[in-house]
């Protein structure tokens, strides 16, 4: 099957669906492959590049569209400026087209193509669980979009991020709050904490606060008297909450607002519009020459003065919408895109014959499959399994794996096998010659100063320990001499081998501990 | 006069055995121990010719000679790899020991009588069957250790009744053989004791799977110990006593150590079957997660380990076997010198025999206190950037904490999942010992490097530093 690749004609979209490099593994499949000439400048992969990893450049997107089995694209279908064609009317039955679609918000579209007989794979429809991650292209956009915010944020901030104490003064470390630790959260912690700042965060799923405290940021807790509730919605974002948790949540945003410099919000709900999480009047009390990245600007923003795409300066706080964050980022969103593309490509073609089969028993195919030849699919069936009740499934298992250990025993049990010792000790004690008890008192006593010295050995010098114990055991040789002076030539003979093999094991245990302890060292 | 002389002595050399075995506490007076321990039984056996052997040195010196120059050349030539081997090829010597002491005595002139008689008898048969057990179950040992015998369990039919006739048979057997010894005779009675305490040790032996054999090793280690104690009975002797005691609960100790860290029942091991992959039903870890492994290539795993902080390599003794682990050193001293916090977690029963990677670690240079036990390094995972596990399975396998009807379930592991990276070093996908999958392959932290041990670590060192 051929894959075609069109130029992204979005505005400010430098991002490509394929990559050298990606070329190469995909022709690995099965597949050949086309690009749009020039589809890769902004991203910093020219014609010849591709030419040389064996991908045929193509001039007119439209016989890139019309000719090609599979459309890979980054952003969803649009009217193309200058040609003046719609992507997705030059399609036709039996072509597929991969791309981010984003069918919620677009349903026209998904009409569209339905109507055209096309099979459509939306990456952002990838069902969020484990076995998914590596196609699962919106964790991997919202990685570098974290990223960026907090260089975006460095930009339009005029101090360091790190504290320091130089002879010209005290910088004091820029705090930085961010809201919502998703993985775009968690990117922009790690990348503002690396870069010296104080980093406080907040999410509404306490399971976050261990990954939060990990990156040793701080994990702000609301304090809010009602019912334990937690935000932990499906395919791991956060469900709307109540409204007496919104209140409180918004008292600590704004308290927080006016300590902090910059705030990175990432709230997102899925086909929904971001709630809004920082008011004019919070902006109003944040310090001037403050910073809010605003990573929901596309869906209304967390903050109402954020524009869409745009840098804004309100109430001396530098408020920043761009909705295009990974773009900002070509070459690395393209390497980790192309590669989401990839795997999910790889999973399509089972055989890698180069022919691709929309298996919707697959659940992580059927997620993505928006259209299948002409019918919607979308949305999809919910999830078996999303990752936030796994991990509880697991901690159940450790649970009653730990039950199942101790068992419940008499609290005089311990006393059985002591009575038992003690009789049996007794009767022999009635029988035995005093010569044959005085020698059981010092095995007993020896047994009980040999377990409490083998306690006290270190582990890693047990090897050590066994060889030297076989070399004392051979004081057996004491046994040997005591009857070597014999008379019958039996017992000699036994005697004298007994003697030799003893020496062997004498020498060679005490020898090999000694060696053996030679090689430790600090 | 000279009896007294000797007990002195002898009570001289049991205190030094146990300053031996005690400086074992630590690495920096376990050296001085190990010189105590030769101190103490030149002490014993320098009294002991002197005091009370009164002829035949004509042929007590040159055996002791010709014994200890072979003794050196072993110790000498061994490698540290072969350290279980050569350990249970000696305990076998111990046993033979004990058996033609015991032979010995049993033929030599004897003045007791009456209960005294009875007793002492039953003595000298307690320590022959020890003796023998230890010799064959040993040289069993060493067979399988060396490879020279398959590591499988050898399962015979109906092993269990086999084994419970053998065992009547040496009670029966003993009883004969005392009421015929106090009447002169009975020797017939011990030398077919003896043909079945043989016969029961290689079987023992070979019915327990590879896995299991640091338990073998120390539990043969006891026996070695328990034969001299009986010994020392017979004889009269409390050194021996005192030495077989010692060395007895050491074995012990280790034994219950080291069942305790895979999670098994003593009695089940002796009884044998596990670790021959027979059964391998369960573990196929958390449902519909099979399957799905991230590679990596060695350049990656050298790029992660440069960026790391926190480093925690995890040995088994897949490493030993690939002889990787002079490379691992030389890994983990140039990642020191980048700053690396490099560490080494060890799994009581990773390698085969106790305390067998500490000193595979120490021959490759690794210093001792980087080298850490599971128990001290098992909280700290959280803070580790990278775990690198190198030859090891079954003791890294989550399926223990989260799979409660795996076999190995409730065994203490290593937790690398718990950091944020772990590198499995690979030849193929196989299961360990114990035949249950590893979950830890699968989860979205790990990345598995495919290959054999030693050359991935070498390509990993190439990359370093580049």
């Amino acid at each position: 099957m051929r894959i075609g690749v069109p130029r992204e004609i979005d505005d400010g979209e430098k991002r490509v669906a394929l990559t050298p490099e990606v070329a190469i593994q995909l022709q690995e499949l099965g597949f050949r492959l086309a690009i749009e000439t020039g589809a890769g400048l902004q991203a910093n992969f020219d014609d010849d590049q591709y030419r040389e990893a064996g991908v045929e450049i193509i001039e007119d997107p439209r016989e890139l569209w019309n000719s090609s089995d599979i459309v890979m694209k980054v952003r969803p279908p649009s009217q193309h400026p200058e040609l003046g064609f719609y992507g997705v009317e030059l399609l036709g039955k039996g072509q597929t087209l991969i791309s981010f679609l984003y069918p919620a918000q677009n349903p026209e579209m998904l009409q569209e193509l339905s109507n055209r007989g096309v099979t459509a794979l939306a990456m952002d429809s990838v069902p969020r669980i484990s076995r998914a991650q590596k196609m699962d292209a919106l964790s991997s956009m919202a990685n570098i979009a974290g990223y960026r915010a907090v260089v975006e944020a460095s930009q339009h901030f005029g101090r360091f991020f790190t504290g320091q104490i130089t002879a010209a003064g005290r910088i004091p470390p820029a705090k930085v709050l961010v809201i919502g630790a998703g993985v775009a959260g968690l990117a922009a912690i790690g990348a503002a904490k690396s870069m010296g700042a104080v980093v406080r965060a907040f999410d509404t799923r306490p399971e976050v606060k261990e990954q939060v405290e990990s990156m040793d940021a701080e994990f702000l807790m609301l304090n809010f008297e009602g019912e334990g509730e937690e935000g932990s919605g499906q395919g791991g974002y956060a469900k709307t909450m109540s409204p007496e948790f919104i209140e409180a949540e918004m008292a600590l945003f704004a308290e927080q607002a006016k300590d902090v410099d910059i705030i990175i919000t990432t709230a997102l709900i899925p086909g929904k519009p971001a709630p809004e999480l920082i008011t004019e009047g919070m902006v109003d009390s944040m310090k001037p020459g403050s910073v809010i990245v605003d990573l929901a600007a596309e869906t209304g923003g967390n903050c109402k003065l954020t524009e869409a795409d745009q840098v804004v300066v309100r109430h001396g706080v530098t408020l920043i919408g761009y909705t295009n964050l990974p773009s900002r980022l070509a070459s690395q969103a393209n390497q980790l895109y192309a590669t989401n593309l990839r795997h999910l490509l790889s999973d399509l073609c089972p055989e890698k014959n180069g022919e691709i089969v929309v298996n919707m028993e697959d659940e992580v195919i059927r997620g993505a499959t928006v259209v299948k030849e002409g019918e919607v699919t979308w949305p999809p069936p919910a999830p078996r399994l999303s990752a936030a009740p796994k991990t509880d499934m697991g901690d159940k298992a450790r649970i009653e794996v730990e039950k199942a250990e101790p068992k419940p025993k008499h609290p005089l049990a311990f006393l059985a096998p002591v009575a038992l010792a003690g009789l049996g000790l007794l009767g022999l004690g009635s029988v035995a010659p005093p010569e044959f008890m005085g020698h059981l008192t010092v095995f007993v006593l020896s047994c009980f100063v040999g377990y409490m010295v083998i306690w006290g050995v270190s582990h890693s010098l047990h090897t050590p320990l066994m060889s030297v114990t076989n070399a004392i055991s051979s004081i057996i040789v004491i046994g040997a001499l005591m009857q070597i002076s014999s008379e019958q030539p039996l017992v000699l003979i036994l005697a004298v081998l007994a003697v030799f093999i003893t020496s062997i094991n004498i020498v060679g245990g005490f020898a090999v501990t000694q060696r053996m302890l030679r090689m430790f060292r600090k | 006069m000279i009896t007294g002389v000797i007990t002195a002595s002898y009570i001289g050399a049991s205190a030094l055995f146990i300053l031996a075995l005690g400086g074992l506490s630590h690495q920096e007076s376990a050296r001085r121990g190990n010189l105590y321990g030769m101190l103490g039984m030149g002490l014993a056996l320098v009294v002991t010719i002197f005091g009370i052997v009164t002829n035949n040195y004509f042929f007590l010196l040159p055996g002791m000679i010709a014994g200890g120059a072979i003794g050196w050349y072993l110790a000498k030539k061994v490698e540290m790899t072969q350290m279980p081997e050569l350990v249970a090829i000696l305990h076998s010597l111990v046993g033979l020991a004990a058996v033609f002491v015991g032979y010995a005595n049993a033929l030599g002139h004897s003045d007791l009588s009456g209960i005294e008689k009875t007793i002492h008898d039953i003595e000298t048969y307690v320590g022959i069957l020890i003796g023998a057990v230890t010799f064959t179950g040993s040289v069993a040992a060493y067979l399988k250790l060396s490879a020279r015998i398959s590591g499988k369990p050898l399962q015979l039919p109906g092993r269990h009744l086999f084994n419970a006739s053998l065992g009547v048979a040496a009670v029966v057997f003993g009883v004969l053989f005392v009421e015929q010894s106090a009447a002169g005779g009975g020797l017939f009675w011990l030398v077919l004791m003896t043909v079945v305490a043989l016969v029961f040790g290689v079987h023992m032996v070979i019915a327990i799977g590879g896995a299991d054999m640091p338990v073998v090793v120390s539990m043969l280690n006891s026996y070695s110990g328990w034969a001299a104690a009986a010994m020392g009975f017979m004889l009269g002797n409390d050194l021996l006593i005192v030495v077989g005691a010692l060395v007895g609960s050491s074995g012990a100790i280790l034994s219950y150590i080291m069942c305790k860290a895979m999670n098994r029942r003593f009695v089940s091991v002796i009884l044998g079957g596990f670790g021959g992959g027979s059964s391998k039903s369960a573990g196929a870890g958390p449902a519909g997660e099979a399957g799905n492994v991230n590679p990596i290539e060695a350049e990656g795993v050298a790029h992660l380990l440069e960026s790391a902080r926190e480093v925690m390599i995890l040995p088994g003794y897949g490493m030993a076997v690939a002889q990787a682990q002079h490379t691992v050193f030389e890994i983990s001293n140039k990642l020191r010198e980048m700053g690396v916090n490099v560490r080494f977690g060890i799994h009581p029963v990773a390698g085969r025999m106790p305390g067998h990677m500490n000193v595979l670690l120490a021959e490759a240079r690794v210093p001792y206190d980087i080298v850490y036990e599971m128990d001290e390094i098992n909280k700290d995972f959280p803070n580790v950037d990278v775990s690198v596990v190198i030859g090891a399975n079954d003791i890294v396998n989550p399926a223990a904490q989260e799979v409660p009807d795996s076999p190995i379930a409730g065994m203490p592991v290593l937790e690398p999942w718990n950091g944020k990276t772990t590198i499995v070093l690979k030849r193929g996908m196989a299961t360990g010992y114990a035949g249950v999958d590893n979950p830890l392959f699968y989860k979205d932290n790990t990345r598995m490097l495919f290959g054999d041990a030693k050359e991935s670590v070498d390509a990993v060192l190439k990359f370093l530093g580049r």
